[in-house]
């Protein structure tokens, strides 16, 4: 807990060091400030306690999510090297700020135990990436994309308040572990039937945020549109912030109501794959691409919310991470390969720059191709593990259409995932070496050796899960 | 421990190949795959001896009771020879040409050696699928890099094809698996009492999704599209790899997962399978005699011999097991041996074309009796080791069933049109242009055809030491039927 309180320090400092310092060692200052919360998160580890009002609650399943979303907002900013070339239209110092205050919301998201710090935590980690979406000014994209999520996302706000404010006026209670209570204590019949529609707002509101379908329609404009070291950030740390919310609250409190929200959800599951998959399929644009295949993601991992088993939550935590470590070393590759190509060709994040890419940067190939086997599902990768115990938990509910729905789908997912592997080793094309800052590397070997030995031994992480 | 050695050893050597890239790739590939044959063979011994074959376990996902577990007995073990024995012989066959030091290439080759050793080795069924997928990303580089002609379309397929395959498997492990008492376990030996005890319509569905699987793998009929391309496009020793010994791990989890986990799956649908995989034997053969292409050819003789051993395996007798398993053995010497020789003949005349081939005979004679002994070896005749095989397996089949018993020996009178007519087109005649001063075979070349030549004929003269090491863990595993 006391990592958010350190989080909001660090942040405000890092606006003042924004006067006297260069880019790089704020980004140095930026990654040490966030091995330091890291740290006091960890301290926090089998203290199970309650802060500010018993608003917020710490437990080892809310410390591992965070965790995970503050790992990812260390490669984040390690990878930070597209923006702030030019000092004077970006503003190195605020960005990092901002991000480090929107770790704290994502923070906020995994360990409310309170409904009011639930949507504190979504709004402070939505208005700062409405901010990072618009960050590039004078790219028309960029401003359009932060418009769209800034609509999108309001408008999705306000669900999940209406959904906290019925289900408030069914319980009386703001407090998840109260609202529980009432919910297992108390007949279905007898509560008030605003109540579902509350739940059912509550759920759709954090789908929204995961873009699940019918929901995701912003999600390829805004990924695509906003600088792509911050659709980086989007589609790791709002991602597992907003499904740890949703599977505490969906496998939590509202466990009781099984039946009201059951078949919504695995309705949204199985659609959220189709769409996903299908339209990654279509892609010419990697980082579009990119944009479905969190979306197809968002899909495997929405069909394990339903159980209340333990296991399920290693899972969801196994797979959030082998998730992360693909697609932050995915976005960074495409981060390089774009830059290099922008002079060179009309549309440098499409499938056709990273041609020939094998020849002179052997390294960024197998990062790029290892990521895209992990995305993919391919045994040696933490992303084979990840499926699996997705899937071998799902079906020991007896759940088996959604499942076979799901492999089925992760056979189309290796279409597209190697339309990348091919571009990278397979197609000729002039790429000359690219030079790679030796934080850049080190994150990116990092990230990749982590998606290998998870891939070959996961129970050095499962066990801790 | 010797276990762990003979599974990872090659891809060591092969990923020093991949990091480091020295100069001498063909030597250090070529020792260290001798290593490892040695290693194997000391080992066999050791498991020939052993009271209840060998294992070695380790846990390795704890929490959800899957370990690392690897294990020899007679089923598993001629197969570990098999990719032991070959694995020597493909990397040979690099000899003198440009992938010779090419370290990437014999990289991949040592790393795919370790995914199919592991693939037979695994007594986890976890472990098994593990290796069973991983060995599809060297091969597919192998074959996507330096394949031929349209590679990147047809590999891809491949790929795609056989990946979403063994997708069924997975799915059908999960569900075994979860059948398990207490916090499950994925150990073959535990799925064998769990799978069997699931009510019959469970089973028919499970064994189709096994099946598709493996029937994909190998090829079966009507799963087989993937493979003529493929084996034509990909370079010669990765075409060894997959036919020789790629192939066997599709009849290898019909014999071990499938044949003692569904019983009762394969009443309701062995038939059908069987009947699919004779269809493939009529169907390949048929095929195989209009081919133009030499290589092509031999995929379809593969294809056609695949389907007789999957037929015999899933006639569930001692003989038929026992003649697929001594046919896959020979399958992967003889296929290995003509593949080579193919690439031989296009290596001096940049074709494959049989029509444009011929009276190589006059110009070399080593080669015209070593493709004669292999191609006979091929065709199973008397005294070669395919007649060991294909005779138990037909047997097999006829017992089950004396309808498809006959249609499944028409394959011998096909085999033996299509490989003669091969033989005769390309060796015999008048040269052609393109044949006209064909160069003798270098020393390498004869390194490695006389000795397949001599598993040839060693095979077919003296099977019984073979047939008496596999006997002991065919007859457990057929006591597991009955």
């Amino acid at each position: 807990m006391t990592a958010i309180i350190a989080l909001s320090l660090f942040g405000i400092s890092n606006l003042f060091l924004g006067f006297w310092f260069p880019r790089k060692t704020i980004q140095l200052v930026t990654l040490l400030f966030l091995v330091v919360s890291m740290a006091l998160t960890v301290s926090d580890w089998n203290h199970e306690l309650l802060w500010f009002g018993n608003m917020f609650r710490t437990t080892n399943t809310s410390i591992n999510f965070s965790l995970i979303i503050q790992l990812a907002a260390f490669f984040v900013v390690a990878f930070s090297k597209a923006f702030g070339q030019d000092d004077e239209h970006t503003h190195p110092a605020e960005y990092y700020a901002i991000m480090l205050f929107s770790v704290v919301g994502a923070i906020l998201m995994v360990s409310f135990d309170h409904m009011i710090v639930l949507f504190v935590g979504l709004e402070i980690l939505s208005v700062a990436m409405y901010v990072l979406t618009g960050s590039d000014k004078r790219n028309l994209r960029s401003n359009e994309a932060a418009i769209k999520y800034f609509l999108m996302g309001s408008f999705t706000t306000g669900f999940l308040l209406f959904g906290i404010t019925l289900v408030y006026g069914a319980t009386r209670s703001f407090y998840i572990s109260n609202i529980g209570t009432i919910l297992t204590t108390t007949a279905p019949e007898s509560m008030p039937s605003f109540l579902f529609i509350g739940v059912l707002l509550i759920i759709v509101g954090l789908l929204f945020k995961v873009s699940a379908a019918p929901f995701h329609f912003w999600t390829p404009d805004v990924y695509e549109g906003a600088p792509t070291i911050f659709t980086m950030f989007m589609s790791t740390i709002v991602k597992t912030a907003s499904f740890a919310a949703l599977f505490q609250l969906v496998s939590g409190i509202f466990g009781s109501l099984y039946t009201v929200w059951v078949l919504p959800v695995y309705f949204i599951s199985m659609l959220t794959l189709v769409v996903g998959n299908i339209s990654a399929v279509y892609q010419q644009s990697v980082k579009r691409m990119l944009a479905f295949s969190s979306i197809s993601h968002a899909g495997y991992l929405i069909l394990t919310v339903s159980s209340k088993q333990i296991s399920t939550t290693s899972s969801i935590l196994y797979y959030s991470l082998s998730y992360t470590l693909a697609t932050v070393v995915a976005f960074a590759v495409l981060i390089l390969v774009s830059e290099y190509q922008s002079a060179r060709v009309e549309k440098p994040e499409n499938f056709s720059s990273f041609e020939g890419l094998a020849k002179n940067n052997p390294g960024l190939a197998l990062c790029f191709s290892i990521s895209m086997l992990s995305l993919a599902g391919i045994p040696l990768t933490a992303g084979f593990w990840g499926k699996f115990f997705i899937f071998s938990d799902t079906f020991s509910r007896n759940i088996i259409y959604p499942v076979i729905l799901a492999i089925l789908m992760s056979a189309v997912g290796i279409y597209y995932y190697f339309k990348g592997i091919i571009a990278v080793y397979l197609k000729a094309g002039e790429i000359e070496k690219i030079e790679v800052p030796t934080l850049f590397k080190m994150a990116l070997w990092a990230c990749t050796l982590g998606t290998i030995i998870l891939g070959i031994y996961p129970s050095l992480v499962k066990s801790v899960f | 421990m010797s276990l762990l050695f003979i599974l990872f050893f090659p891809l060591v050597i092969g990923a020093i190949l991949l990091v480091a890239k020295p100069k001498q790739a063909f030597a250090i590939s070529l020792i260290a795959s001798i290593i490892e044959l040695v290693a194997t063979i000391l080992v066999l011994k050791d498991a020939a001896t052993a009271e209840n074959g060998l294992v070695f376990t380790k846990p390795w996902i704890e929490e959800a009771g899957i370990s690392f577990s690897l294990w020899v007995d007679g089923v598993n073990g001629i197969l570990i020879g098999l990719c032991a024995l070959m694995v020597p012989f493909i990397v040979a066959t690099t000899a003198n040409s440009d992938k010779a030091n090419n370290s990437q290439y014999q990289g991949l080759m040592l790393a795919m050696q370790t995914a199919l050793m592991g693939a037979f080795l695994a007594k986890d069924a976890f472990l098994f699928y593990f290796f069973f997928e991983a060995s599809l990303l060297p091969i597919y580089f192998l074959a996507a890099i330096y394949g031929g002609e349209n590679k990147n379309a047809i590999t891809f397929k491949f790929f795609v094809y056989t990946l979403f395959g063994s997708l069924f498997l997975l799915i059908g492990l999960i569900y075994v698996y979860l059948v398990t008492p207490g916090s499950h376990s994925s150990d073959i030996e535990t799925l064998y009492q769990t799978a069997t005890m699931l009510p019959e319509r469970i089973q028919g569905n499970l064994f189709l999704a096994f099946f598709i699987a493996f029937a994909i793998k190998m090829p079966i009929f009507p799963f087989h599209t993937w493979q003529p391309d493929t084996y034509t496009v990909a370079p010669t020793q990765a075409t060894m790899l997959l036919s020789g010994i790629m192939l066997k791990m599709g009849t290898y989890g019909l014999i071990r997962l499938v044949l003692p986990m569904f019983p009762l799956g394969i009443i309701t649908w062995g038939n059908t399978a069987i009947i699919l995989s004779v269809i493939g034997i009529i169907y390949g053969s048929v095929i195989a005699i209009q081919q133009k292409d030499a290589k092509r050819l031999l995929a379809y003789s593969s294809f056609a011999h695949v389907g007789l051993m999957s037929a015999g395996i899933l006639s569930q007798s001692l003989e038929g097991i026992q003649g697929a398993l001594y046919q896959m053995l020979s399958h992967g010497i003889n296929i290995v041996g003509l593949f080579f020789i193919i690439e031989i003949i296009e290596r001096r005349t940049k074709s494959r074309e049989i029509a444009q081939l011929g009276g190589i005979t006059q110009y070399s004679y080593v080669l015209t009796v070593a493709f004669v002994i292999l191609s006979l070896g091929s065709v199973a005749l008397p005294l070669t080791n395919g007649f060991i095989g294909e005779f138990l397996l037909l047997k097999s089949v006829f017992d089950h069933d004396m309808i498809i018993g006959i249609v499944a020996g028409i394959s011998i009178i096909l085999g033996a049109v299509y490989t003669l007519r091969l033989i005769q087109k390309t060796m015999f005649g008048n040269f052609s242009r393109i044949t006209k001063d064909f160069e003798d075979l270098s020393a390498a070349e004869k390194w490695v055809l006389i000795p397949l030549c001599a598993f040839v004929i060693l095979g077919g003269v003296y099977p019984t030491w073979i047939l008496n090491f596999t006997e002991p863990g065919v007859q457990a595993l057929v006591s597991l039927l009955k």
